[in-house]
């Protein structure tokens, strides 16, 4: 019996699992086609929400082309905006990892398929799976990878990803267009046991198909489980147990929430920061003032309660900010009841974003801050002290840190 | 007379087409940077995917069903397959934290340490296949106890 065992992949007398067919594929393809729609939508809105045709400075990908075709002015509400849309973002594409990894394995035998090519048309459609598998495993590697800080792709993270979603979303289109339907036909007849992912000479059984998603959700289902709580902060936190921003937060306390990047990782030290060294420097129409930290506290001081959301997919449940409002600071430089966008710039020596750019509507939102307090006590050095931009549903980078320079006016 | 090469379905040529336009208008832009490297990424990433992580993971699955069978315990095959491709999972997707190869930059940028991921991943695997052990027991016990007398 033994003896007559293909030894090639590229028999279809190779592949022994009793599991594959279409019925199993097209469940995991279905999967697949709206949870990628959603990431690639997601994925979209998340560079919207930089505004990178505002400014230089917010863009980390200026040679977009038409890839920026559907831009538009990122609004300030509702407040968890992007809390939402990037936590769906990573919390999703994170889940889909075994979806994705099943779907790979439920059709790996057509990989080895001989003839390599029936026709132009399939040889066009063999090089375009080069690019949806690879493209794919990219987008989720250099995603997967960025969260955890582990930056070993081969530059920078915004392009890597921005670009490498496209080139895999117009193989992924394209795939969906071929698939979709015979995916569809599949599920509604139950096609199980016909074509050519089915094994000729299977093993025996040991898990029924439906076990077998059963094990892939299982798995979606504990990524979920042991990741979302990064996302929706509070106590839920805890139960993030391996995401990089669940379990304890860094400290205790008012300013012992989630940090993104702390003083000492951003090269800012006490002598930047004291009281005698620091001035705020804002210009505007009139000219340009320059602020102490007193000279802030004597201005009208406001309150809002406003979230942290990073690009990374965790946030924090709202903080509650006090500070100067943009707006009030804008007023001071000459621009008193309709505010122009602003350039703000850090003490940051170093990093992509110590400097940045928000909109007009943004600084006219009166929940728009230059936040001095949070939770009622001075920001810590790891918070922005002496002074850091909140601004409702930005995503976290754009609420600048340790803030030395604003710059109102148009863009 | 040669037999000319079959063309195929034009619609399917002529959609592959325009993925291709796009997908070359994108990746001229992918590729700007270090090319080569990015090159090696996209093409590397399918090819470890298919050829090395897939047969890897279908040898150990392979191995383990064949060893309880050899040993009488077939109908255990998913009480170890489950919890280890669950662990497996975990492990694959923050092998970076629970390594600790991104240990420096992690702590010095969000204040957090990455000691506990380690730790937390192996208690969770412990409860994974503690769990699965607890009911393959019970489920044994059963059989055994459901059994005639005689059949001992």
């Amino acid at each position: 019996m033994r003896d007559d065992r293909p030894l090639l992949p590229s028999s279809p007398g190779f592949w022994r699992s009793p599991l594959r067919g279409p019925w199993f594929t097209s469940v995991l393809g279905t999967v697949l086609l709206v949870g990628i729609t959603v990431l690639f939508v997601t994925g979209l809105v998340s560079y919207a929400a930089y505004n990178p045709d505002l400014s230089p400075v917010n863009d980390q990908t200026p040679d977009k082309g038409l890839l920026g075709f559907y831009l538009f002015a990122w609004p300030t509400g509702p407040v968890w905006l992007y809390r939402l849309t990037q936590g769906v973002h990573v919390t999703l594409g994170i889940v889909l990892i075994p979806v994705l990894l099943a779907k790979l394995w439920s059709v790996v035998p057509r990989l080895f398929a001989l003839p390599p090519a029936r026709s132009l048309a399939h040889a066009l459609e063999r090089i375009s799976l080069l690019l949806l598998v690879g493209g794919g495993l990219f987008e989720f590697t250099t995603g997967v990878l960025n969260v955890q800080l582990d930056y070993v792709f081969p530059g920078s993270f915004y392009p890597l990803h921005f670009y490498g979603a496209w080139v895999f979303f117009a193989a992924f289109v394209a795939h969906a267009v071929l698939k979709a339907p015979t995916a569809v036909r599949n599920l509604r007849r139950h096609v199980r046991e016909e074509g050519d992912l089915v094994a000729p000479r299977p093993d025996a059984p040991t898990v029924s198909r439906r076990g077998a998603l059963a094990l892939v959700g299982g798995g979606s289902l504990l990524l979920f489980l042991t990741t979302v709580g990064q996302s929706l902060g509070g106590p839920f936190r805890r139960t993030a147990l391996l995401a990089p921003h669940g379990g304890a937060d860094p400290g205790g306390g008012p300013n012992g929430f989630q940090i993104n990047k702390t003083a000492a990782y951003a090269g800012i030290t006490p002598a930047d920061t004291h009281q005698d060294a620091w001035r705020l420097v804002v210009t505007g129409r009139t000219g340009t003032v320059r602020l102490s930290r007193a000279d802030l506290l004597r201005m009208p001081l406001h309150s809002s309660s406003l979230p942290i959301a990073c690009v990374e997919g965790w946030s924090t449940a709202d903080q509650w900010w006090r500070g100067v409002r943009l707006g009030d600071l804008a007023a001071l430089v000459g621009h008193d009841g309709d505010p122009p966008d602003v350039f703000v710039e850090s003490l940051q020596r170093h990093g992509a974003f110590r400097r940045a750019a928000l909109r007009a509507n943004q600084v006219a939102d009166p929940r728009s801050l230059l936040a001095l307090y949070v939770n009622g006590e001075t920001l810590s050095p790891d918070h922005g002290y002496p002074a850091r931009i909140i601004v409702p549903a930005a995503p976290g980078v754009l609420n600048t840190k340790w803030v030395a320079r604003l710059t109102f006016g148009d863009l | 007379m040669r037999p000319r090469p079959p063309l195929g379905n034009p619609f399917q040529i002529l959609l592959l087409a325009c993925s291709f336009a796009l997908a070359g208008y994108a990746g001229v832009r992918l590729l700007a940077g270090d090319w080569r490297a990015v090159a090696l990424w996209l093409v590397g990433a399918a090819l470890l995917h298919d050829l090395v992580l897939l047969p890897l993971y279908t040898l150990a699955d392979r191995a383990v069903v064949r060893g309880l069978g050899a040993a009488g315990r077939r109908e255990g095959t998913l009480y170890v397959r489950v919890p280890a491709a669950l662990s497996g999972l975990l492990l694959l997707v923050w092998f970076p934290l629970i390594s600790g190869m991104a240990d420096r930059r992690y702590r010095s940028a969000t204040g957090l340490s990455t000691d506990g991921f380690l730790a937390r991943w192996l208690l969770i695997s412990a409860v994974l296949f503690g769990g699965s052990a607890l009911l393959w027991g019970l489920r044994v016990r059963r059989a055994t106890k459901r059994r005639p007398p005689a059949a001992h």
